[in-house]
């Protein structure tokens, strides 16, 4: 029993982190209708500008906030300089640019900071609470961790409700040139929207660090495991993408600890078959309305 | 003016020989919006040739023409959907040299689109909430902080999409999605959605489609209430609900002017009654002329 509360609340804590990369993935999609295959190799790349700020000797808290600013101004550069170039081209276009992107960071972090792992440091303890005699598999940097992207998936919950930005990015996804007709600069809520996006993967690239380690490929399984969830949601919703993260964290970790580590991978490609074949459009998605 | 004069000059293009002597071209100085010379092709498809049009301030122009004569790649040109080879659109007056579809709202024109074009995943306010942002003057920092001057004006566009609906009878469908609506809702909802932006100019695409004798009845109601105060520009196959509700229309007919006019003279033409039936229904006359021009290589209505 110990066991399994232990793995499920190291579940609850990873599936948090795949739940913010997969609300960037959601978010971009939502507004651009384009899976952004670059979204690790992005918050790889503010996560290691953090790490570089952390080891030149400032605190943890300023690296955190400029990781997370640096990746706002680069979702907005990446959407700006090269995906508005292919926004309305066929949808393999924006495939081939997002690759290229992912090919060509990871290509130029290992050559700005070698391909050797570095080290990050955590908010808080990362060793686990203490129940009764017991030492749980929960620290209080998962707490951090779980609190934090609550906040931040309550924080853009709340944009997009109460907030005239919020009504635009919405309107802008839904009908693009509707929206035109009726006063709303489409391209700079694209903008915004790539900017939301990269600054939530930079934020969970910094969350997630201390324990995958900051290298130039190793975040590609976080992308890979927040895609999956992202596809299990619903690509549109980004409720669906909180509750796929977590049950992702969750599967994936029950199929470690009782079955083997490297079984994970297998789990998660297993799900999103399954969901591609039952399920296609994810447990949350409101219709099957496509833009054309 | 002087861009008004160049309208009149262009619209005169229908030769006075074509044009029913109670038809005069509407251009002039008080026009609001005049396209002038417009031509747009698609590759080697002609969708505009030549195509000047010109509607005066709360006037309401019906532009008909059986499918693909080039009402909505009219409006499309109009919009900056689609970008013309050739000619002018002058509003107010002034040439409007890239028409950038953002900023019409901001002119005055406004407009709906075939179908109802609502955003799905929007309520009934929220889309017309959208529609009436053109009055805010915050910017979206001040409404990503939440500032008290963002959120006055949160307030105020709402009452006014609320004041929108109302006029549309549809205030009590506020909180409800588009997507559970009747289809005639749906439509007025698009049209509060237009009308909250108070446009001097509105651009109806199609608003006929899909409605039933009684609903057409109303929405014949609601445009004749704009009348005077909102210039309507009206594209739509249903020529009945067109002449009640537009005292001109201009008909298309393969991306050309072919007659223009009051509406009852506009219907009566043989070159319409041809563009829409055929020639065999058509009187004798105008098939023989139809076939002369034809053999000069010369379409209806060129300049």
């Amino acid at each position: 029993m110990t066991q399994f509360i232990d793995l499920t609340l190291s579940g609850i804590s990873n599936g948090a982190i795949y739940a913010a990369v997969a609300l960037a993935l959601v978010l971009i999609w939502r507004a651009t209708r384009i899976v952004n295959f670059a979204q690790g190799a992005m918050l790889m790349i503010t996560t290691y500008i953090a790490a570089a700020l952390v080891e030149a000797g400032n605190p943890y808290w300023l690296a955190l906030v400029v990781a997370v600013a640096a990746g706002l101004v680069f979702g907005a550069l990446t959407e700006l300089v090269l995906i508005r170039r292919v926004e309305s081209a066929p949808p393999i276009n924006a495939v081939i640019v997002t690759l290229g992107l992912l090919v060509f960071l990871e290509a130029l972090a290992g050559m700005i900071w070698s391909d050797t792992p570095r080290a990050f440091p955590a908010a808080f303890s990362i060793q686990g609470y203490e129940v009764g005699h017991t030492r749980i598999l929960f620290s209080p940097n998962s707490t951090f961790i779980v609190c934090v992207v609550a906040l931040v998936a309550l924080a853009l919950g709340a944009l997009f409700r109460y907030t005239s930005l919020g009504l635009k990015l919405r309107a802008a996804a839904f009908a693009p040139e509707v929206a035109r007709l009726l006063g709303v600069r489409v391209g700079r809520m694209f903008t915004i929207g790539w900017a939301l996006a990269a600054g939530v993967g930079a934020l969970a690239g910094a969350l997630v660090a201390p324990s995958t380690f900051v290298g130039p490929s190793n975040f590609d399984p976080i992308l890979i495991f927040a895609f999956t969830a992202a596809v299990l949601g619903g690509l549109e919703s980004p409720l669906g993408a909180i509750v796929g993260g977590v049950l992702i964290g969750l599967v994936l970790s029950y199929v470690s600890g009782y079955e083997g580590e490297a079984l994970a991978p297998l789990a998660a490609l297993a799900m999103l078959l399954l969901t591609l074949m039952l399920r296609p459009t994810g447990i949350f998605a409101a219709s099957r309305e496509r833009r054309v | 003016m002087e861009a008004s004069r160049d309208v009149a000059a262009a619209s005169g293009s229908v030769s006075a020989g074509d044009r029913p002597a109670s038809a005069p071209a509407p251009a002039g100085a008080g026009s609001l919006l005049a396209v002038e010379g417009l031509s747009v092709r698609f590759g080697g498809v002609v969708a505009l040739e030549e195509v000047s049009i010109a509607i005066a301030p709360g006037e309401a122009l019906g532009v008909i023409g059986p499918n693909g004569a080039g009402k909505t790649t009219l409006f499309n040109a109009i919009c900056g959907f689609v970008r013309p080879q050739q000619g002018r659109i002058i509003w107010r007056g002034e040439a409007l040299r890239r028409v950038r579809t953002d900023r019409l709202i901001r002119h005055g024109i406004a407009r709906t689109l075939q179908g109802v074009g609502l955003f799905s995943g929007l309520t009934v306010l929220e889309n017309v909430m959208v529609g009436a942002e053109r009055f805010r003057s915050s910017g979206w920092v001040g409404s990503l902080l939440g500032l008290p001057r963002s959120a006055r004006e949160e307030e105020s566009l709402r009452a006014r999409a609320l004041d929108a609906l109302a006029r549309l009878g549809c205030a009590d469908l506020a909180e409800r999605m588009p997507g559970s609506l009747p289809y005639a809702s749906q439509k007025r909802v698009a049209l509060a959605r237009a009308l909250v932006g108070e446009p001097q100019l509105l651009l109806l695409d199609e608003p006929a489609g899909g409605l039933d004798a009684g609903e057409l009845e109303q929405l014949v109601e609601l445009l004749h209430g704009l009348r005077g105060a909102v210039a309507v520009m009206l594209v739509d196959h249903h020529m009945e609900f067109v002449a009640h509700v537009c005292e001109r229309l201009v008909a298309l007919d393969f991306g050309r002017v072919i007659a223009a006019g009051d509406a009852a003279t506009v219907r009566r033409d043989p070159r319409v009654i041809t563009a829409y039936l055929g020639e065999e229904a058509a009187a004798p006359g105008a098939r023989a002329q139809a076939q002369a021009r034809r053999r000069e290589g010369e379409g209806p209505g060129d300049a």
